[in-house]
């Protein structure tokens, strides 16, 4: 009786997750699949005339592994680090510092609320504001002519270095403060107990910081990089508006997913196919990273929580 | 010890320092932002001035009756998405959270360990096909495609689940049962409504990325009324937009970035929070 009751609840499990895998199944899997279908596909368009689909095996593999390839790549990973490590240095450093007790931050609840708020800001429209602002007669050059700190406007846009650092002081500022707050997390999670035997073994905060705080925050610092990572290989809202999709100059902001992105309006689904599926294996193996750490975090978690379990039963079977 | 203290002091200052200049950085955009959008055309040629004026009702106005830019359709536009994908991201994910969490079956374990594993991979890889799909479908050019996905939110999931994992007493389902209630009923109205915390900060964070969501809009959306905000400022970007009244520019940026500046100030204790409790991952 009891048995045939647990049966009939299974189906209750299917119902209750079918959404989700019906869903994924349609827009994800099926689009998954015929993108890589399509990546052994000649099909583009010139001009008005429509060329294929005819298959080509991995030629279109081939064709896109070319020069361009390496270049946005490249660019890619320029623009992810350069905003990347000072992201992480300042967050580590602000996380350090709002837990630290002995530094009585004033209003650390106003800093941790603006520090944050970039985050939420429409990534297209902050780029678009960026484009104004620092145009070359953009308020910026404004500001900076009338303080007489410059002698002429400067072309922020119009050199490589300029749009490069514009582009990563938007991705630092949109993602230093939810950094903050992770990292912050991740240290109170400390015992305060480690810190108070250090400081009474004279220890100084920096020491107590590259001894005691880092080495016992690493896991959750390796999830920020790796998930970070996967954010950097998506990169497409602020180069892409900051540059009218362009990634000038001479595409030294042009991002591997605004290729994907013009490839897909050309359209040429072969060569967008091809670069879809690079970029899934890249992505799946930093993918597996995620879950390897997630779930290994997971189990520890289970197993505390069965031996809380037993102890429970044990006390309780005490008291019977 | 004075010399320990001098350091603190030192320090503290330091600290507080590198704060208020980062705090400085995160404002001065949006500071400039609105007081621009407070000037009129002839004002900002004139350069920089760091005190409003009073062209703010006019720049509105010449927004909101703007043809070309129809930005009070694209915000109308960006609340349906947003709402809608807030609503149902959180119920299905917290349904999935929920059927894996409390059911014993077959597929359990595989179900929740594809899930995790496709955890993080990002939406661009599968654009080819799910564009040509939206296609085939008759769904190019309508909201629905923006909207009906986030049913499978792999990262709301977890968290949904992580939340049951801490919160939920299997002996409250087993009572309820006991009372005659059926398992969707017991979900609706028990389950949920415990779930309200984790709910409320998912449904934040899903509906600020469907607002700022630029990517799969513009691969599927193509005329000017289903536009959403990020769709309109590409286009402002891509327009001759040298020629343009400048105040109804910044203005435009103002419109749609605003609006969630200000639900953040309401809401920003709740949000920290939230973002601390998904970060926790040691």
């Amino acid at each position: 009786m009891k048995k045939a009751k647990s049966i009939s609840r299974a189906k209750y499990g299917y119902l209750f997750i079918l959404p989700f895998f019906v869903t994924y199944f349609i827009f994800s899997l099926i689009p998954l699949l015929d993108t890589i279908r399509y990546s052994f596909y000649e099909y583009y368009r010139s001009g008005l005339r429509i060329v294929g689909p005819s298959f080509v095996g991995f030629d279109n593999y081939i064709n896109v592994m070319g020069k361009d390839f390496f270049t946005y790549m490249g660019n890619t990973f320029i623009l992810w680090i350069i905003g990347f490590v000072p992201q992480i240095v300042i967050a580590l450093l602000l996380a350090s510092w709002f837990v630290d007790v002995r530094l009585k931050i004033r209003c650390e609840q106003f800093f941790k609320v603006v520090i944050y708020l970039p985050n939420l800001i429409m990534a297209s429209a902050f780029a678009m504001l960026f484009f104004t602002l620092f145009s070359t007669s953009g308020p910026v050059n404004n500001i900076l002519t009338g303080l007489g700190l410059v002698k002429g406007p400067i072309d922020f846009m119009g050199t490589p270095v300029g749009t490069r650092l514009l582009i990563a002081l938007m991705n630092f500022l949109m993602w230093f403060g939810n950094t903050t707050i992770m990292l912050m997390a991740a240290i109170m999670g400390i015992s305060p107990d480690i810190f108070e035997a250090a400081s009474i073994d004279g220890c100084t905060p920096r020491q107590s910081f590259f001894h005691i705080t880092l080495p016992l925050i690493r896991p959750i610092l390796t999830y920020t990089l790796i998930t970070s990572l996967i954010g950097g290989l998506q990169m497409f809202d602020v180069p892409q508006i900051l540059t009218n999709g362009q990634g000038n100059p001479n595409r030294t902001s042009y991002t591997l997913i605004m290729w994907l992105n013009n490839l897909l309006r050309a359209p040429d689904y072969g060569r967008a196919g091809a670069l879809s599926v690079y970029l899934f294996i890249v992505s799946g193996i930093l993918c597996l990273v995620v879950y390897k750490m997630v779930n290994g975090q997971d189990n520890d978690a289970k197993a505390e929580k069965k031996a809380a379990k037993k102890r429970m039963k044990a006390a309780k079977g005490g008291k019977n | 010890m004075a010399s320990k203290n001098v350091s603190g002091i030192a320090r503290s200052f330091i600290a507080h320092l590198v704060l208020i200049i980062l705090a400085f950085m995160c404002l001065f955009f949006f500071y400039i932002l609105i007081i621009n959008s407070t000037c009129s055309h002839a004002d900002l040629q004139k350069g920089f001035s760091a005190l409003p004026k009073d062209y703010f009702g006019k720049n509105f106005n010449a927004v909101a009756n703007d043809g070309t830019f129809p930005m009070m359709k694209g915000i109308g536009n960006s609340i349906i998405v947003s709402s809608l994908c807030a609503a149902i991201c959180t119920y299905f994910s917290a349904l999935t959270a929920y059927g894996l969490y409390v059911y014993d079956f077959k597929l359990k374990k595989v179900a929740f360990t594809f899930i995790m594993i496709i955890l993080v991979m990002p939406t661009q890889v599968t654009a080819l096909g799910f564009l040509r799909l939206i296609t085939n479908m008759g769904l190019y050019d309508t909201l629905i495609p923006l909207i009906l996905p986030s049913i499978a939110s792999p990262a709301v999931f977890y968290f949904m689940y992580s939340y049951l994992q801490s919160n939920l007493q299997l002996s409250l389902v087993e009572a309820a049962r006991i009372d005659g209630c059926s398992e969707m009923r017991i979900f609706n109205k028990i389950i949920f409504p415990i779930m309200k915390p984790a709910v409320a900060v998912q449904a934040i964070f899903t509906f600020v990325g469907s607002w700022n969501n630029y990517f799969v809009p513009a691969l599927v959306l193509q005329s000017k009324e289903k536009a959403t905000v990020p769709i309109l400022i590409a286009t402002l970007r891509g327009a001759d937009y040298m020629n343009f009244d400048m105040g109804k520019v910044y203005m435009m940026i103002t419109v749609a970035i605003v609006p969630i500046i200000i639900a953040y100030l309401f809401l920003s204790k709740f949000i920290i929070a939230g973002v601390a409790l998904g970060g926790v991952k040691e």
